[in-house]
């Protein structure tokens, strides 16, 4: 198991190399002059080769690529340009957020959509099996925006219940779990954690169906087991996938949030990107996508260590 | 006589569905405490399917399950419930073909087996462990303390299906139902596991149900034989009487295709033809269409049967007149 963790570890740093290289790369692809969004348009010439050198964009694509890279590595990822503030804190700030609403929605999501998947995949092709399909079907095809938006009506505008936008006071980096601060994540989360419920719900329900058709379920009723006895066999065999899937749940909410975290002003990553995309903000959207890159790099490692430690057959890889 | 350990009479067994499936066709038979019953049948003949009655594993749903059935004079098919579960694997227990698919891939062996032990027996964890320990042992399972701890798929397939007896005779089950316990195994390990197995037997003076296409196999571990065709017992009797005697054509096929050098390991040579759909409960002799001595009165329905003794019968009309074939004697 140990050795097992080890080399996992050890696999994730070229990919983390090739991924802050692709970090890089995408950015500067980009057409356009990365100054525009700060300077006049009547700037003179002199002005923006000086602001190109303090900001080191005069420089070889490679040199610029391992100046930055070295800088991150010592967790400086420079100013934003639009705020002047440092990149890190800035993104440390959204990450902490969306990390809040992400992980939220997704114990909501997966708490549902599990209990929904286990209950329909044992009672298959009951009237409550045909509710829990229907439920997720509409989870994953239901527009989240629009979801999102539907909810504030209702909830914000009409019924007064939770406010609708916004993290509370004090902003961005003043989270606290109290109930003035917790009302502004339930309209978000809520609607946030219909993604991971139906994805969930419709995974738990084919894999406990398919552990239910298995000739090991037939072994133990033909020793005995009780009910119970069998479901806790059950679930001991979904339980890898569906941390597994959970895992990737929680990493797909990480990083795409943006439409969510807009509706709903949160100012998490994906807002704080929307933000940098908008204003052509250079260091801060290469910053977040680095993090956001390494999140999912991680996070990856995680799920993988954590199912191998659940599942005794994957250790021998 | 003392009461049977298992008696079955005019068992039917039908899958409900488009078309159903009707498996298993009049079966009757009855097994005395600490005798070894083999059934012997083409794939597909309803062996597992009868076997499964016997612990009510079928779909509950799907299956209509008609005649009798009773195990130490228990109705089996009355069983509901808590009694039906302390049936299952206390009274009667199961071996299957292939351990890989019949263990639980992520519980250990110990646990697999103690699970049984706590659930039959009310016992503590530790205890359980204990005899689990011992059931390793008992079935010689080398270094058994550390095999407790490990994973179905840590295992080779002749040490899992001693694991998996192991863990069917954990309880003292009066009766083993053992569905082709070797035909997923190497030919030495086979032998050994068949051997094993009837030494249990003895010693534990269980009844055992064998069910097998391997007539080698059969020869090797019964007392008894039955021959399977089309969800019917076609001839019973001794496996002397069977192997020296056999009456119906079908027994007659399967024999002269391996009686010589009957060794573990032979599979029974095809018939030509197949068996028949089981989509309708046969009329007359479900064998004709492959039967050399089919006739017109082949089709009687019921067809006569030919019994020299309460277990010893073939259902053929040429049963009576069958001449022993060239085969009998090496
Ligand atoms: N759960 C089920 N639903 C529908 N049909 C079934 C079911 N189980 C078995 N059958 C059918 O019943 C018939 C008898 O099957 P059974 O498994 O008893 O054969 P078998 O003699 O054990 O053959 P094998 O040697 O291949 O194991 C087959 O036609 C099979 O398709
Ligand atoms: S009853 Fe007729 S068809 Fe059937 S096995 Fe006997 S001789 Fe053959
Ligand atoms: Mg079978």
């Amino acid at each position: 198991m140990l050795i097992f963790t080890a080399r996992r570890i050890a696999y994730t740093i070229p990919i983390m190399l090739g991924v802050s290289l692709v970090c890089f790369a995408l950015v500067h692809i980009s057409p356009g002059d990365p100054l525009v969004s700060i300077l006049p348009p009547d700037a003179s010439v002199e002005l923006q080769e000086q602001l190109m050198a303090i900001y080191g964009f005069d420089r070889s694509y490679p040199e610029q690529f391992f100046r930055w890279l070295g800088r991150a590595l010592q967790g400086d990822l420079g100013n934003s340009i639009a705020t002047g503030r440092p990149v890190t804190s800035e993104v440390m700030n959204a990450v902490g957020n969306t990390l809040i609403l992400a992980v939220t929605a997704t114990i909501i999501g997966f708490t549902l959509g599990g209990l929904f998947g286990f209950v329909a995949g044992f009672f298959r092709d009951s009237w409550i099996d045909k509710l829990a399909s229907t439920l997720a079907v509409v989870g994953v095809s239901v527009p989240h925006y629009w979801l999102g938006m539907v909810l504030v009506i209702i909830f914000s505008v009409e019924l007064g219940w939770f406010p609708a936008t916004g993290a509370g006071p004090g902003g961005s980096s003043q989270w606290a779990w109290d109930w003035e601060h917790m009302s502004h994540l339930v309209l978000p989360a809520v609607t946030m954690s219909v993604i991971p419920m139906g994805i969930v719900a419709r995974t738990v329900r084919a894999l406990v169906a398919d552990i239910l058709q298995q000739e090991f379920v037939t072994g133990l009723r033909a020793k005995g087991l009780l009910d119970r006895g069998v479901l806790a066999h059950v679930i001991k065999n979904a339980a890898p996938t569906a941390l597994a899937v959970m895992g990737l749940q929680l990493g797909y909410l990480l990083g795409g949030s943006i439409l969510i975290e807009t509706v709903f002003s949160w100012p998490g990553t994906g807002f704080l990107l929307g933000q940098a995309i908008f204003q052509r903000d250079l260091p801060l959207l290469q910053g977040t996508i680095l993090v956001l890159a390494m999140f999912f790099v991680i996070l990856n490692l995680v799920v993988d260590v954590v199912q191998s430690a659940l599942d005794p057959r994957l250790q021998r890889g | 006589m003392t009461q049977p350990l298992v008696e079955v009479s005019d068992l039917t067994v039908t899958f409900q569905g488009t078309p159903p499936v009707h498996a298993v066709n009049g079966v009757s038979f009855t097994l005395a405490q600490g005798e070894v019953l083999g059934i012997l049948g083409e794939s597909g003949s309803g062996k597992s399917v009868t076997l499964k009655t016997l612990l009510r594993l079928l779909p509950e749903r799907r299956t209509r399950i008609g005649g009798k059935v009773a195990v130490e004079g228990r109705d089996v098919l009355a069983l509901e419930g808590r009694a039906l579960a302390d049936h299952r694997g206390g009274v009667v227990s199961m071996i299957f073909q292939d351990p890989g698919l019949a263990l639980d891939p992520v519980y250990t062996i110990g646990r697999q087996i103690a699970e049984t032990v706590i659930r039959h027996e009310g016992v503590s964890r530790s205890t359980a462990m204990a005899r689990a320990l011992e059931m390793l042992e008992l079935v010689r399972i080398p270094s058994a303390k550390r095999r407790l701890s490990n994973y179905p798929h840590e295992m080779s397939g002749g040490m899992r299906q001693r694991a998996m007896i192991a863990l069917a005779l954990a309880c003292k089950p009066k009766l083993l139902l053992a569905d082709e316990p070797t035909t997923a195994l190497d030919a030495t390990v086979q032998i050994q596991i068949l051997l094993l197995l009837r030494e249990l037997q003895r010693e534990m003076g269980m009844g055992v149900i064998f069910v097998t296409h391997d007539i080698g196999v059969a020869v090797e571990v019964s007392d008894k034989l039955a021959v399977m065709y089309a969800g019917s017992f076609v001839e019973t009797g001794s496996v002397a009487e069977i192997i020296r005697d056999a009456r119906h054509p079908y027994s007659q096929g399967l024999l002269a295709a391996n009686l010589v050098g009957a060794e573990p390991g032979a599979l029974l040579k095809a018939i030509p033809g197949a068996p028949p759909a089981l989509h309708a409960p046969p009329v007359g002799c479900a064998f004709a269409p492959r039967c050399e001595l089919a006739g017109p009165r082949c089709g009687a329905d019921p067809l006569p049967l030919w019994q020299a003794r309460g277990d010893r019968w073939a259902r053929c009309v040429a049963a009576a007149e069958a001449a022993v074939p060239s085969h009998a004697e090496p």
